[in-house]
């Protein structure tokens, strides 16, 4: 996993609550074997709207999305946080987002910053009346910052410190591994084996 | 202080724990599909790495698949060529995998059940929300991401021990009132986000009284309030429905497995992080009107109003959603004329669901202005159906009868609906697009379904 430490860049305004994972990624786009190529899907029924934030030319270079509240909800496909990171944001902003996509954006390396909704309501007048305004996000600091404004957030220590070293995951439980075998030891005998087939 | 079932669960799956980390779960059964899995295998070649219990995973093929003409190959080559891949990937890591045509294929969710691997106090896991459906046998199951997919090569994932929310449900349901109207109330009442963080539990003499098939209904979209998992506690309707199955324990390890399940409650001096209260006497089936199915009102209401709500997200989300439906306030519900109904799904596919549609069409022929697609869960559930002559009702009412799949729940495969058309789904998700882009989707019980399917128009069977 890359690993995310500091991030400046342009933000895109989306007002919208409920943004589930269908809409920021179609099923029929979900076919793919690669976690590439996932750009062209993202939020695809929306950007046929000339309107939609994503079409606009001043939010072009954005790498920061400012989300509804809820963003994320419903399916598990971690294609969501694939298609948003080829897209090239970086950082996801709400107020509440769903649980399995702030799991899946962790585990790839894409930050999602939890702030109060009335934050993220000054952060969208901002972005709307000056689109060319940068937000800073530090992870190191747990800091957003844009104009004057620094604001801070929370964020567990140990997702936080994965994230800085960009650690692999699977390589820690690795490290632990010994300690499943002994788990394995005394789990319950009758509990189900897929195998052999019955 | 005593433990909630979903404590309980969680603590005796603990293989490691320090402070200020996640705790490292045990995971005893890993379910898999062709959609979210790919990505996964290739990340274990490209590290060199095995699935450490392979004997403890099982694959299906449900997400893309067609639900016509099984007995060719798929015509879609990059829905093929996924399929193929999940084939490529069982074969060479050793996993169990029921292909299309083989006589155990059908929905994940649907197929861990009858073959008896679901089990009480499990910890099972699948890259696909609606694996909180196993929470029905009183085992904690959750969705996860590829990434957590390629994890449980391990056996285990790191995760944190979310709060516990008692969803507690009273009194007698009411003639025509199912476990899906429970659910979409529960929904309606706690929001899309209101269970964020929490693991609920089901509870009360109205869920102690659902069939097992009837609370996987509720189970399953606890994810659609956006809970982790949801959970009922194990008891002789649990024990019964799991005896005999294929994978179920035998003899001497049934004993031991059902002195154990019994210890599978809520302590009674354990404390919830939240609760909330419903009585089953009030509700009434319930329909979605908007674009998440959290906005749903009973049958008998009519379109809300946005300017009736009082808080700004709301108001503005019912706005964008009447918009989309192309629906207008004040309209009776009733008086919504759909254009597909879809019967089927991991919420609704189970023979239950196909024997309550059945009983209401049975004699009589579907309107002539709509499509009724019937999708049984699984190649099992559509084999009993037709053995109990459940096709001949449906066909004769003038019904498609499919083979087994996600189908239109997601619209995958070819079933979809088209821009503009609008359905009534026994499915989980009334998003934008879902069922195909551009389509309406009103979610329902199979009983309305089956009961618009006859009327045209969304109904319920007293309205016939």
């Amino acid at each position: 996993m890359e690993k995310f430490v500091k991030h400046t860049g342009n933000a895109l305004p989306l007002r919208r609550s409920n943004v589930d994972t269908d809409q920021i990624i179609p099923a029929v786009y979900l076919k793919r074997i690669t976690k590439s190529g996932f750009e062209d899907g993202l939020f695809a029924a929306w950007r046929n709207d000339p309107a939609f934030e994503l079409n606009q030319p001043q939010y072009k270079s954005a790498t920061v999305l400012v989300a509804g509240p809820d963003f994320g909800t419903g399916s598990s496909r971690e294609h969501a946080v694939w298609a948003l990171q080829n897209y090239g944001f970086k950082v996801i902003l709400s107020s509440r987002f769903a649980d399995i996509f702030r799991g899946n954006s962790q585990k790839m390396g894409l930050l999602t910053v939890i702030l109060p909704q009335a934050d993220i309501e000054k952060i969208w007048q901002e972005i709307e009346s000056k689109p060319d305004t940068q937000i800073t996000v530090d992870l190191g600091a747990k800091t957003v910052a844009y104009a004057k404004t620094t604001l801070t957030f929370d964020i567990d220590d140990y997702t936080r410190w994965r994230l800085m070293e960009g650690l692999d995951d699977i390589g820690l439980t690795f490290t632990k591994i010994d300690q499943v075998s002994r788990f394995e030891e005394k789990r319950l005998s009758f509990k189900p084996k897929t195998l052999p087939i019955r | 202080m005593g433990k909630t079932l979903a404590e309980k669960i969680w603590s005796e799956h603990v293989v490691a724990a320090a402070a200020g980390e996640p705790d490292l779960l045990y995971i005893d059964l890993h379910l898999i599909h062709e959609v979210t899995s790919p990505q996964a295998f290739d990340g274990l070649r490209l590290a060199n790495r095995k699935v450490r219990r392979p004997d403890l995973t099982i694959a299906t093929e449900d997400h893309n698949v067609p639900t016509l003409n099984i007995d060719k190959p798929i015509a879609d080559p990059v829905s093929k060529l996924q399929v193929d891949t999940l084939r490529k990937n069982c074969a060479e890591f050793g996993v169990r995998l029921h292909s299309l045509g083989d006589v155990e294929q059908g929905i994940v969710h649907v197929v861990g059940p009858q073959l008896g691997i679901t089990q009480p106090g499990m910890t099972i896991v699948c890259g696909d929300s609606h694996t909180s459906t196993h929470g029905a046998f009183g085992a904690l199951a959750f969705g996860i991401g590829t990434s957590e997919v390629e994890h449980v090569a391990t056996q285990t994932l790191p995760l944190l021990l979310p709060k516990t929310m008692a969803i507690n449900v009273e009194g007698t349901l009411n003639e025509g009132v199912t476990s899906k109207d429970i659910i979409l109330a529960v929904i309606a009442k706690i929001g899309t986000g209101g269970g964020q963080g929490y693991i609920l539990e089901y509870r009360g003499s109205a869920i102690r009284a659902l069939s097992m098939e009837a609370r996987m209904t509720i189970c399953n979209m606890s994810i659609e309030a956006g809970a982790r998992a949801g959970l009922i506690a194990p008891d002789q309707t649990t024990f019964d429905y799991v005896k005999g199955k294929a994978h179920a324990p035998t003899d001497g390890d049934w004993d031991a497995a059902l002195t154990y399940w019994k210890t599978l409650t809520t302590d009674a001096d354990a404390k919830f992080d939240k609760e909330v209260n419903l009585n089953a006497d009030e509700l009434a089936p319930f329909v979605t009107w908007g674009t998440n199915p959290g906005q749903g009102l009973p049958l008998t209401a009519s379109v809300p109003d946005p300017d009736d709500y009082s808080n700004a997200e709301d108001r503005g989300a019912a706005k964008r959603a009447l918009e989309y439906m192309d629906l207008k306030p004040g309209t009776p519900l009733k008086s919504i004329k759909v254009d597909t109904v879809f019967l089927g799904s991991c919420t609704n596919g189970r023979i239950e669901d196909l024997r309550s549609a059945a009983s209401v069409i049975k004699g009589k022929k579907i309107a002539s202005s709509l499509r009724l697609l019937v999708v049984p869960g699984s190649a099992r559930v559509r084999l009993q159906a037709e053995a109990e002559g459940l096709d001949k009702v449906f066909l004769d009412a003038g019904a498609e009868w499919r083979s087994a799949g996600c189908s239109m729940c997601l619209g995958m495969n070819p079933d979809q609906l088209k821009p503009g058309e609008r359905a009534a789904s026994t499915s989980n998700r009334n998003f934008e697009g879902r069922q195909g882009k551009g389509g309406r989707t009103h979610l329902v019980s199979p009983l309305v379904a089956a009961a618009t399917a006859l009327k045209g128009t969304l109904a319920s069977p007293a309205d016939l």
